[in-house]
């Protein structure tokens, strides 16, 4: 097929945040995730783990904890304030001073019509939950002391609150509370107070609390005595989840493990006697374990190392599959990396600022495996930091390099870039149209002539650009009325189409030249995570989260022979196994038949001129074909080149020059940037 | 051990008219291993198939006609050579079915035999003595051939045998009871002649073996009386030595024979170890000679023995792990096994012979006439001649020969024979000097045992200095030299002698322990043993760095990052700090060489039962000071010096405790010495397995892919098929 000179970047130094805080809804299968940094990420489950929604952080928000309602979505951190999300539109609704001090933790009742927040002045503070809104309905006993974390016991009465050395349990109805005494440490913590960082209240009024000093306890809440205590480790214990069923509770502690507690009958002989058993750990993590959700299949765990991490519980599969396997997400299942491929730039999104990189150069030539050696090194030219509190939502860099834009929660801006030479001059474009406020993605037409924003409710704002001003041209507006935020946005070299795809799954093609409505596309179940439009053809190629391929010609409004075919098919196995989404999609002008597709750990080539691989086929037959004779060779190709050198990738893209592009950010490299875990693996322990 | 497989019958045989002949020729393999080209005694050769015994093909001549030597195969045109009638060469194919229509060439002389193996050409030996090639002698058949044996030699036994890229041919002949071997080197021809030893009887060998082994010749063969002898004749390194050699030999067997002499037998060699016997009696079955057995020559054991029903005819050939043995009216082939004998093996005793090559005519010192050397006999009239030859070229008139010397050290005064010695020691070459100083040392050990005032500290010193002497020469030098506090020479016998009995170790021991210090401390001792003593000693005035060694605090098992190491507020740490040598500096360097001599310790432990319970306690003091100072201090270990090991030091507290345990309890004196090792062990033991868990990790990082430091940014090629 050919060699291909490829820019190997690794001086974006993607750095994502802890997780802090995560909720998942059974009912509509989404995880919320809370970071350090005050973002929020949707998570769907249903949907192979796609990560659907992302509402940037603020400086000043903090998420302690996430609490939904319904399809609501809550937070509340220290800063003081409840804040619910808009959904829709990737921004707090609205947030409400608690009047508490910091807020430690927020939960609603099962009911759903209240929710119970723990401030540091040891106040649990109720409110009620409206329609479009909450309201403070009253405090519980002011007690001394913080409360750190909060349960309702399922009928709504109670209230336990974990605090400092104890525990409350507050009756709703007849105002009692009762005090369960929790023990310090041994040895050198005695003298610090414990900290009762999670408490479960289950059905049975049975208590279960996990500690500071790494004690895991059960108590009954009747009597309120210690039943059972077991020392899990000499660190925190941070985080406590009880399954649906409540027959397993899972721990997470300061060592990045996960502990399994199961109630279970000791002995086969005696099934009535049940009581809570240590059963399983896990260690899928490095660092502090300081979110948990049991779901139905598998315990999801989220900490310090940044990382999410599906762990299915096995038990509950009949045979091993795909969905059995353990999963990691690291990467965001979006683009931070934009490539103007005419001038060789490349543009970082970082939550606080934007880089802007010129690649190196080499004239040399070399033999496949080679290095060549450099002629220019790459070279940072812009440092951009932005404006207010709001983090970068999205950006964009057009083809030719010289125009640059950004958004955040509350603004978007424009810059002009200029280059000659070794200079670069900036300069914002001001009095941007009024409409254009904020924008959930933004994309250049590839003659840098319009800027397309992706506003509230799928529609596009259309802005012209020139070098004296810009213009405000029309609002796409999707005819199906979705609210869904748009996700994903590519347009025609040609300049004619653009395509946007929303978290409804929704895949809409306008006209531009004509500013209407071109087609959408057959909706299929499961979200795109990646698009682009066909240079020469016009064919509009879609890669969903279930790994699944479609074309779609754009012209005659159908999808393409070569679609149908392998629908017909089938995408092999080994394709649909991968774990990660394809991010990106784009195509060799040079060579028509080919398309270039990238996950986190692959790099693929997709030349529709050779035959479909069926199951029998060898998927991964590079080094085969490496190893072959060149007559041998056609016999054994098949469409998917599928090329493995290069891991943890973010971007892919192809330059006009025919070069590739390949960002790569070591998951190595961010792991040593984290602080140092508590417990380190010392010797062969 | 060698084992006989159970046999099968390969053919029948035909009795010929003579019965003391054999019926057989000659047996010669070809390509194929599992073939046998067998000639009878006749006119018909025969191919068989070994494992199938059954014949793939026959050949024979016309009657009237006779084949006068064992048919063999050319293993590079794949034909097969057959001599008749002396002087006609038949040479044939596998496919040819009559072997008169066979290639024929008549020869101007007689032939002996035609020799093949594989890698080499084929090779004519003539009956006179001649070798040639078989196709420069087919391509010119009437060629002259020389003679190259006198008239009344006649040849009894020939080989070939080809090495890596030499191809030699040997045989050997008879002449009025003489024999000896010719050596023939092709390509370049060179012929060497060796005179066997006579042996006592005049009787003449009865058979002969040829092997190469290390690049050696090695010929075995048979006496009448039993008797295998092996001689060795260098492959290579030859140089052309004119005339006849005598061939040493080596007797590697004494076989029983029962009554009389033996007649038909015949011994083959197998291994370097092994060889098969025919026609010999079986030791513990004495009614008849039809036996095949195997010998263990390194051992002189029968090691597996076969009755052969029939008369043997004193044949057999050996190939590839089968023995063929015609015997009764029968070929029989019994396939072998020999394995090194596993005693041999385990003590390293097995013999390279070849070494003892037949040039070697040095004589090699025996320990016999050295450790008896009071009445020196042969050997030592060759040293004293080729002593006299080399005094002759080098030395000045006044110098005193060993004997001289001998005969001064009986009666002179102490001055002159410690001058004497010192010259005669300074002035010798090393071989001689190995045989002369054991003499001398001797001669004054005893001189100084019979006469208290004779003692000469310095002419023992140096004898003891040249490295020749041991223990077991002169055993009285060390008892001598302790009698006399001679601590300088204990000192050097103990460095040097590498066979002190546990017995005179443990009386040093015993001695250097229970001198006092100040005796010692003025004595001259080897300074490198005394400088490493000082550097030990004085490590500890430097506190040294603590090399994994914390002053013990065990109650609590942890082994965390937080842990803080307490204060040494125990009083048991008072006495584990370091304490001053118990022992002065000279004591100590003596009880180091102690602790360095070698000893077996089951042997070493009756005689440590000897000390009493202060030299233990001191002993033990010693030794646990040596040991902490060596996990204390990194760099007491200075490479070079002598010095004992820590394995030395452990294994001598073991034996120490082993023998005095019961007594050390009960002693008072002893408890606290008894409590800090006991706390110190278990330091090292923790240390220890710690160190074992490192090693367990960093064996992973080892195996552990050098990943390719990838920089920030590179451009690369890749290509996709």
């Amino acid at each position: 097929m050919g060699e291909f000179k490829v820019h190997r970047v690794r001086f974006f130094d993607y750095m994502p945040t802890a997780i802090r805080a995560m909720a998942f809804n059974a009912h509509t299968e989404r995880l919320a995730l809370g970071r350090m940094d005050g973002s929020v990420e949707i998570f769907n489950f249903a949907d192979h783990y796609f990560q659907e929604k992302v509402i940037p952080g603020k400086d000043s928000r903090s998420i302690e904890a996430l609490c939904w309602v319904g399809g609501r979505l809550f937070s509340a951190g220290l800063n003081g304030e409840i804040t619910e999300y808009d959904l829709e539109n990737l921004r707090p609704k609205y947030s409400l001073e608690a009047y508490g001090g910091p807020i430690w933790t927020i939960t609603s009742n099962s009911q759903g019509a209240h929710l119970a927040i723990g401030c540091e002045d040891g106040t649990v503070k109720l409110f009620e939950v409206l329609e479009e809104s909450i309201q403070f309905e009253r405090n519980l006993d002011r007690q001394k002391g913080r409360i750190i974390s909060l349960s309702w016991h399922p009928s709504g009465t109670q209230i336990a609150a974990g605090m400092m050395d104890m525990i409350r349990v507050f009756d709703a109805v007849s105002m009692l509370t009762t005090v369960l005494l929790v023990d310090r440490g041994f040895g050198g913590s005695k003298s610090r107070e414990t900290v009762v960082w999670s408490v479960v209240f289950l059905s049975d009024c049975t208590i279960i609390s996990g500690d500071s000093a790494g004690k895991v306890q059960v108590w009954d809440g009747h009597t309120g005595t210690l039943v059972k205590t077991h020392l899990v480790t000499k660190w925190d214990v941070l985080a406590l989840s009880v399954s649906k069923d409540e027959s397993s509770v899972v721990v997470g502690t300061s060592e990045g493990t996960v502990i399994q507690f199961q109630f279970i009958a000791p002995t086969l002989q005696q099934q009535q006697d049940k009581e809570w058993v240590r059963t399983r750990t896990f260690k899928n993590h490095t660092h502090d374990v300081r979110a948990l959700a049991e779901i139905e299949t598998a315990i999801v765990s989220g900490g310090m190392d940044t990382q999410l991490v599906v762990r299915p519980l096995l038990e509950k599969f009949d045979e091993r599959s795909h969905a059995s396997a353990l999963r990691k997400i690291q990467f965001p299942h979006r683009n931070l990396v934009f490539c103007a491929k005419k001038a060789g730039l490349l543009l970082f999104q970082f939550p606080g600022q934007l880089e802007l990189w010129r690649l190196g150069e080499s004239d040399g030539h070399g033999k496949p495996g080679d290095s060549l050696p450099l002629k220019r090194k790459p070279e940072k030219l812009l440092h951009l930091k932005r404006k207010g509190e709001d983090h970068i939502c999205c950006s964009a860099l057009s083809s030719c390099g010289g125009w640059l834009a950004y958004s955040t929660m509350s603004s978007v801006r424009l810059y002009r870039l200029q280059t000659d030479n070794n200079d670069i001059s900036i300069t914002k474009v001001p009095k941007l149209p009024k409409i254009l406020r904020s924008a959930h993605q933004l994309c250049f037409s590839s003659d840098s002539s319009k800027l397309f924003a992706a506003s509230s409710q799928s529609s596009v704002l259309v802005i012209a650009l020139s070098q004296s001003e810009c213009k405000y041209v029309h609002t796409l507006k999707p005819k199906s009325g979705s609210r869904q935020p748009i996700h994903l946005m590519t347009n025609s070299v040609d300049g004619k189409w653009l395509a946007t795809a929303n978290s409804d799954c929704e895949i809409h093609v306008y006209n531009v030249q004509k500013l209407k409505l071109h087609c959408i596309v057959p909706v299929y179940g499961s979200c795109p995570s990646a698009m682009g439009i066909h240079p020469t053809t016009n064919n509009l190629t879609m890669v969903h989260a279930d790994q699944q391929i479609f074309e779609y010609s754009i012209v005659e409004k159908q999808y393409t022979d070569w679609s149908r075919k392998l629908q017909k098919q089938g995408l092999h196995n080994l394709w649909l196994d991968r774990d990660t989404p394809v991010t990106h999609v784009t195509f060799n002008p040079k060579n028509p038949e080919q398309i270039l597709l990238h996950d986190m750990h692959m790099f693929c080539i997709i030349d529709q001129s050779l035959p479909l691989p069926d199951q029998k086929t060898q998927f991964y037959n590079q080094m085969t074909l490496r190893s072959l004779s060149e007559q041998e060779r056609p016999s054994h190709l098949h469409a998917f080149k599928i090329c493995k050198t290069f891991q943890d990738l973010l971007s892919v893209s192809l330059l006009d020059d025919q070069s590739l592009v390949m960002v790569e950010r070591p998951l190595l490299a961010i792991t040593s940037q984290l602080p140092a875990p508590v417990r380190q693996k010392k010797f062969a322990t | 051990m060698a084992t006989l497989c159970e046999g099968f019958t390969l053919c029948g045989l035909v009795q010929t008219q003579n019965a003391s002949d054999s019926p057989i020729q000659g047996i010669e393999l070809d390509e194929d291993s599992d073939h046998a080209v067998v000639t009878d005694s006749t006119r018909s050769v025969t191919l068989y198939k070994v494992s199938d015994q059954k014949p793939l093909g026959s050949w024979t001549v016309k009657q009237g006609q006779l084949l006068t030597c064992p048919a063999v195969f050319n293993f590079q045109t794949k034909e097969y050579v057959v001599v008749s009638d002396n002087k006609v060469i038949r040479v044939w194919k596998d496919e040819d079915l009559n072997l008169d229509k066979a290639f024929k060439a008549t020869v101007t002389a007689d032939v002996w035999r035609v020799h093949s193996a594989p890698g080499g050409e084929p090779v004519v030996l003539f009956q006179r003595g001649a070798v040639r090639f078989l196709d420069s002698l087919l391509s010119a058949p009437q060629q002259p051939i020389e003679d190259v044996l006198s008239e009344e030699e006649v040849i009894r036994w020939s080989a070939s045998i080809v090495a890596e890229e030499q191809h030699f041919v040997l045989f050997t002949t008879e002449q009025n009871g003489e024999c000896c071997l010719y050596v023939q080197r092709l390509n370049p021809n060179t012929l060497q002649k060796y005179r066997l030893e006579r042996e006592d009887s005049g009787a003449s060998p009865l058979s002969f073996s040829a092997s190469l082994r290390d690049k050696h010749l090695n010929l075995l063969y048979l006496y009448p009386n039993g008797c295998v002898y092996q001689s060795v004749v260098a492959a290579r390194g030859y140089v052309g030595l004119e005339g006849v050699q005598d061939l040493p030999r080596s007797l590697r067997l004494r076989l029983p024979v029962g009554e009389g002499e033996l007649g038909a037998a015949s011994a083959v060699a197998l291994d370097e170890a092994h060889v098969a016997v025919v026609g010999v009696p079986h030791p513990s079955a004495r009614t008849g000679k039809d036996f095949l057995c195997i010998w263990n020559t390194n051992f002189q054991t029968l090691q597996a023995g076969k009755e052969m029903a029939g008369r043997i005819h004193g044949q057999v050939w050996c190939y590839l792990g089968k023995l063929f043995v015609p015997h009764g009216k029968a070929l029989s082939i019994i396939p072998y096994e020999c394995q090194k004998s596993s005693l041999a093996s385990a003590l390293g005793k097995l013999r390279h012979t070849g070494i003892a090559v037949s040039k070697s005519s040095v004589a090699v010192p025996s320990w016999n006439t050295l450790l008896h050397g009071d009445q020196p006999q042969g050997p030592t009239k060759i040293v004293e001649t080729r002593k006299s030859k080399l005094s002759r070229k080098s030395q000045s008139a006044q110098a005193l020969t060993v004997d001289q010397v001998l005969e001064l050290i009986k009666t002179g005064p102490v001055d002159e024979v410690q001058r004497e010695v010192e010259v005669l020691v300074s002035r010798g070459d090393a071989q001689d000097l190995q045989l002369s100083v054991g003499q001398l040392a001797c001669h004054l050990v005893a001189r100084s045992q019979a006469e208290t005032a004779f003692y000469t500290p310095v002419a023992l010193a140096q004898l003891v200095q040249t490295q020749f002497l041991c223990h077991s020469v002169c055993p009285g030098l060390l008892l001598l030299s302790l009698e006399h506090k001679d601590y300088f020479l204990c000192q050097l016998c103990l460095q040097l002698f590498p066979d002190i009995p546990e017995v005179v170790t443990c009386a040093c021991l015993k001695t250097f322990i229970s001198v006092p210090d100040g005796d010692v401390e003025m004595v001259s001792l080897e300074p490198d043993s005394v400088s490493f003593m000082e550097g030990l000693v004085a490590a500890g005035a430097r506190g040294g760095q603590q090399n994994g060694f914390s002053p013990p605090l065990f109650e609590e098992d942890s082994c965390d990052a937080n842990h803080q190491p307490k204060p040494p507020q125990d009083k048991k740490n008072h006495t584990l700090q370091l304490e001053a040598c118990p022992v002065g500096l000279h004591k100590a360097v003596l009880l180091n060489e102690v602790l360095q001599t070698p000893y077996s310790d089951n042997f070493l432990l009756p005689h440590l039962k000897d000390l009493d319970t202060q030299q233990v306690i001191l002993f033990l003091q010693y030794l646990q000071f040596v040991y902490l100072k060596y996990s204390q201090d990194v760099y007491t270990q200075t490479a070079g010096l002598r010095s004992p090991t820590m394995t030395q030091i452990i294994d001598w507290v073991c034996l120490l405790l082993d023998a005095h345990f019961t007594v050390l309890v009960m002693a008072p004196d002893a408890k606290g010495l008894l409590s800090n090792l006991q706390s110190f062990v278990k330091s090292q033991v923790k240390l220890f397995s710690e160190l074992g868990k490192i090693e367990s990790s960093l064996q992973e990082l080892h195996k552990m892919k050098l990943s390719k430091d990838i920089s920030q940014y590179s451009i690369e090629v890749i290509e996709l098929f």
